[in-house]
C-alpha cells in the first residue's frame, strides 16, 4: 500500500517509495535528501492548507502541498 | 601573479560568513537560502601571496536548473582558478558531501571545509576529519566560520592547497554535466563516507529551535507574531533614531551657525547662498538620517540571520500563492524594506521567468530606507509623536497592499503565471554575532553613504541651480525653472493635494528618494527645524499624508530601475516597472486626497 505525502499527519513518519516530479524539482528534491528509501517526518501544516513542514535526516524543509503531493510514501 | 580561490558551496553551509571570516571584508551573511547573488571578491595574503577570493552564489549542485547554479557554471567554465573552497555543513554531511565528491571525480583542486562545528557540538556529532580527508582525497579541516574555530589550521591548509595546485584552467569543469549524471555511485559514497566519518549520538537532544517554531510557526499565533515583531523593529528604529537625530541636526547648526557662517562672511551673496543653503543644508537634512538607517541595517542584519524569514515564508505562502507569488517572493518584499536593490538581485534564486518577473514588479513597491527617511521627516514635522509610528504603520501597510493588489492584477497574465515548486530549506534559528552584525550593517551604511555622497550631491546642486536661476529671482518661486516646471505639472498633482514646490521635490526623488528631503532643504531655503515648522506651517496633514503616498509608490530610484532593467533583460518590462506605479501612485493619492478631504471637510 502506498500513500502520498500530503495524506501523513503531523508527527507520523513514512519512507519515499517513490518521486513523480519532473526532472527540475526531481533534481532539487533529491539535492534537498528527500531521496527513494528514506524516512521522512511531517511536523506540521500551515493555515488555509499552506506549505508542510518536514524533517529528512537532519534537514528540515518546507514544501508547498501541491510539490508535496508528487512524493509517494509506504503506508504505516 | 595573483592566485585565485572560490568558495563553491550549498546554500545554508554558512559561505558568506566563510568569505567574511576569510577577508575581513563583508558579504551579505544572509540565514537564507541562496542570499548571496553577487559575485563578491575581496583580495587577501596567504602566506605572502595575494590571493583573491570569489564568493560564488550557493548551489546544490553542479548541474542544476536554477539561474545562481547557471551563474557558477558559467563561472567555472570561463574563469581560471587555483583553488575550489567548498564549505559544508557538519550537521548536513549526508547531502553537502555530494559536492565535493563531484567536484573530486573532475580531479579539480579542492579543499573541503567542514563548517558550523559550534552546531554540531551542541547537538553531540562527532566529525572525523581524517577519515573524511582519506575518503575523499581531498584536504578536509573542521572550522566554526562564525567563531573562528579551526582558523589557524584553515589559513594553513589554503597554503598548502595553493602552493600544490595546479590550477584548473578555464573550462576544466566543461561537460561536468555529462559527466555527472550517474549520481546513484556518488550517492552510495556520501552514505559511505558519513557512516565512517559522523559520530550521531543515538537520542538527539530536542533543539532550540523546534521549541521555538512550535510557538513561531504556530498556525494561529505565527503571522501575528511576526508582524508584531517586525512592529518592534520599526518602533525601535524610530523610538532609538529620533533623539539621534535631533542630535546630529543640533551638531550641523551649531557647525554652520558658528564655523561656516564666519568663514563665509566675505563671499558674494549668491555663493554663499549656493554653498550654505543649497549644498551645506541640503547634505546635512540628509545626514542627520545616517544615524536612522544605521540602526535600521543593524536590525535588519539580526532579522535576516536569524533565520526567522524562512519561517514568514512558511507562514505567508498559503496567501502568496493565491497572488500568483510564493513565500520567498514574501521575503524579498521584506528585504525590499532595506534596499530594493539587493531585493530584485534576490529573485535569481527563483527558477520560473514568470514569477521571477511578477516578484521584481511587486518588490518597488517596498518601503524602502530612503523613503523611510522621508517619511520620517515628514512624520516628525506634522504628526504628534504618539500618532506618528501608526502613520508609519499605515505607510507600511500601504506598502504590503500595492505589491498585492498588483499581484493580483497580472497573475492571471501569460506572462507572469508560473507552478514554480515551492521547496525551501529551513535553516535552524541563529543569533549572529557582534561582529556579524558589525559587519553587515557596516557594509550596508557603506553603501549607503557611497550612494549618497554621489547623487545627493549632484541632486541638491541641481535642485539649487533650478531654483535660485535665472539669477535675482525669488528662490523656488514661479520665476525660477523649478518653478515653472512646478507649475506645468499642476493640473496633474495639483488634485493630489501636492503643491508646486513638492513637486519639483518628487521629481527629483525619481533619481533617488534619498534627495527628496535634501531637495526640500533646498527649495525652502531652509534647514533642521526650521523646515520641519515651515513645511508644518505649509502643509496640511492630508497634504503631507498625500505627498508621502505618492512618494511610497511612484517609481523608487533610479537604481533600482537600472537593476530590474539588466535581471529582466528587458527594456519593455523595466519600462512596465516605471509607468505602472507612477500610474497607481496617482490613483491611489488622487482618491486618499479627494475623499479624504470631502470627509474632513477642507
Amino acid at each position: 500500500m502506498t500513500t502520498r505525502l500530503t495524506a501523513l499527519e503531523p508527527g507520523q513518519n513514512a519512507a519515499i517509495t517513490a518521486i513523480h516530479a519532473a526532472e527540475a524539482l526531481h533534481h532539487r528534491l533529491n539535492a534537498l535528501g528527500l531521496r527513494v528509501g528514506k524516512q521522512i517526518q511531517v511536523l506540521r501544516q500551515a493555515a488555509f492548507r499552506g506549505p508542510l513542514h518536514v524533517r529528512v535526516g537532519n534537514t528540515d524543509i518546507i514544501i508547498r502541498r501541491s510539490d508535496a503531493a508528487c512524493i509517494e510514501l509506504r503506508a504505516a | 601573479m595573483t592566485k585565485r580561490i572560490a568558495l563553491l558551496g550549498m546554500p545554508n553551509t554558512g559561505k558568506s560568513t566563510l568569505f567574511n571570516r576569510l577577508t575581513g571584508a563583508s558579504a551579505r551573511v544572509g540565514n537564507w537560502p541562496g542570499v548571496t547573488v553577487d559575485l563578491l571578491s575581496a583580495k587577501i595574503l596567504v602566506g605572502g601571496d595575494m590571493v583573491e577570493v570569489i564568493d560564488l552564489p550557493g548551489i546544490y549542485d553542479l548541474h542544476g536548473y536554477s539561474d545562481d547554479e547557471k551563474v557558477v557554471r558559467h563561472f567555472l567554465e570561463q574563469q581560471p582558478l587555483d583553488l575550489l573552497v567548498v564549505p559544508v555543513n557538519a550537521l548536513q554531511l549526508d547531502r553537502h558531501l555530494v559536492l565535493p565528491v563531484q567536484l573530486a571525480e573532475l580531479g579539480l583542486p579542492v579543499l573541503v571545509l567542514v563548517n558550523m562545528m559550534d552546531e554540531a557540538k551542541t547537538m553531540g556529532l562527532r566529525i572525523d576529519s581524517k577519515a573524511l580527508s582519506a575518503g575523499l582525497g581531498l584536504p578536509v579541516v573542521a572550522i566554526s566560520a562564525k567563531y573562528g574555530l579551526g582558523q589557524p589550521e584553515m589559513l594553513a591548509a589554503l597554503q598548502f592547497a595553493l602552493k600544490t595546485s595546479q590550477g584548473m584552467a578555464a573550462g576544466a569543469t566543461s561537460g561536468a554535466r555529462q559527466r555527472l549524471v550517474e549520481d546513484d555511485s556518488v550517492e552510495d559514497k556520501v552514505a559511505a563516507l558519513t557512516k565512517a566519518a559522523v559520530d550521531v549520538p543515538v537520542q538527539l537532544p530536542e533543539r532550540f529551535t523546534d521549541k521555538l517554531d512550535k510557538v513561531l510557526m504556530h498556525n494561529v499565533f505565527g503571522l501575528p507574531l511576526f508582524f508584531a515583531a517586525m512592529f518592534c523593529v520599526f518602533a525601535g528604529v524610530f523610538w532609538l533614531g529620533t533623539p539621534l537625530q535631533d542630535g546630529m541636526k543640533w551638531l550641523f547648526d551649531q557647525i554652520s551657525e558658528h564655523a561656516l557662517m564666519p568663514l563665509l562672511a566675505g563671499t558674494p551673496e549668491l555663493l554663499k547662498g549656493f554653498l550654505v543653503e543649497g549644498l551645506y543644508g541640503g547634505l546635512s537634512t540628509v545626514a542627520a538620517f545616517v544615524p536612522v538607517i544605521v540602526l535600521f541595517f543593524f536590525f535588519m542584519a539580526v532579522v535576516e540571520d536569524s533565520g526567522y524569514l524562512s519561517r514568514a515564508a512558511y507562514l505567508m505562502d498559503a496567501l502568496m500563492v493565491r497572488m500568483g507569488l510564493d513565500g520567498r517572493s514574501f521575503v524579498m518584499l521584506l528585504m525590499g524594506f532595506g534596499c530594493n536593490v539587493p531585493a530584485i538581485m534576490g529573485t535569481r534564486v527563483m527558477r520560473s521567468r514568470a514569477l521571477r518577473l511578477l516578484s521584481m514588479l511587486v518588490i518597488p513597491f517596498s518601503l524602502c530606507s530612503a523613503r523611510l527617511q522621508v517619511f520620517l521627516f515628514i512624520l516628525g514635522a506634522l504628526f504628534a509623536p504618539a500618532v506618528a509610528p501608526w502613520v508609519l504603520m499605515s505607510l507600511y501597510l500601504m506598502s504590503f497592499a500595492t505589491a498585492f493588489i498588483t499581484a493580483l492584477l497580472l497573475r492571471k497574465d501569460k506572462h507572469f503565471r508560473s507552478d514554480e515548486p515551492f521547496v525551501i530549506e529551513l535553516p535552524p534559528y541563529r543569533l549572529p554575532t557582534l561582529r556579524q552584525v558589525w559587519m553587515r550593517g557596516w557594509l550596508e551604511v557603506r553603501h549607503f553613504l557611497g550612494r549618497a555622497t554621489k547623487i545627493i550631491v549632484a541632486g541638491v546642486v541641481l535642485v539649487w541651480v533650478l531654483t535660485h536661476l535665472p539669477a535675482g529671482v525669488e528662490p523656488a518661486s514661479a520665476d525660477s525653472y523649478a518653478g515653472m516646471v512646478g507649475h506645468w505639472m499642476q493640473p496633474v498633482l495639483g488634485p493630489l493635494g501636492i503643491d508646486e514646490k513638492l513637486t519639483i521635490a518628487l521629481i527629483f526623488g525619481f533619481v533617488a528618494k534619498e534627495v527628496v528631503i535634501g531637495a526640500l532643504a533646498v527649495i525652502y531655503g531652509l534647514e533642521g527645524d526650521a523646515l520641519s515648522q515651515h513645511i508644518a506651517g505649509s502643509l496640511n496633514v492630508l497634504q503631507a499624508y498625500s505627498f508621502m503616498l505618492f512618494c511610497l509608490i511612484y517609481t523608487p530610484c533610479l537604481s533600482t530601475i537600472a537593476t530590474i532593467r539588466a535581471e529582466s533583460r528587458s527594456i519593455g518590462f523595466a519600462t512596465l516597472a516605471v509607468v505602472w506605479p507612477l500610474a497607481l501612485a496617482w490613483a491611489v493619492s488622487f482618491v486618499f486626497y479627494q475623499v479624504a478631504s470631502r470627509l474632513v471637510g477642507v
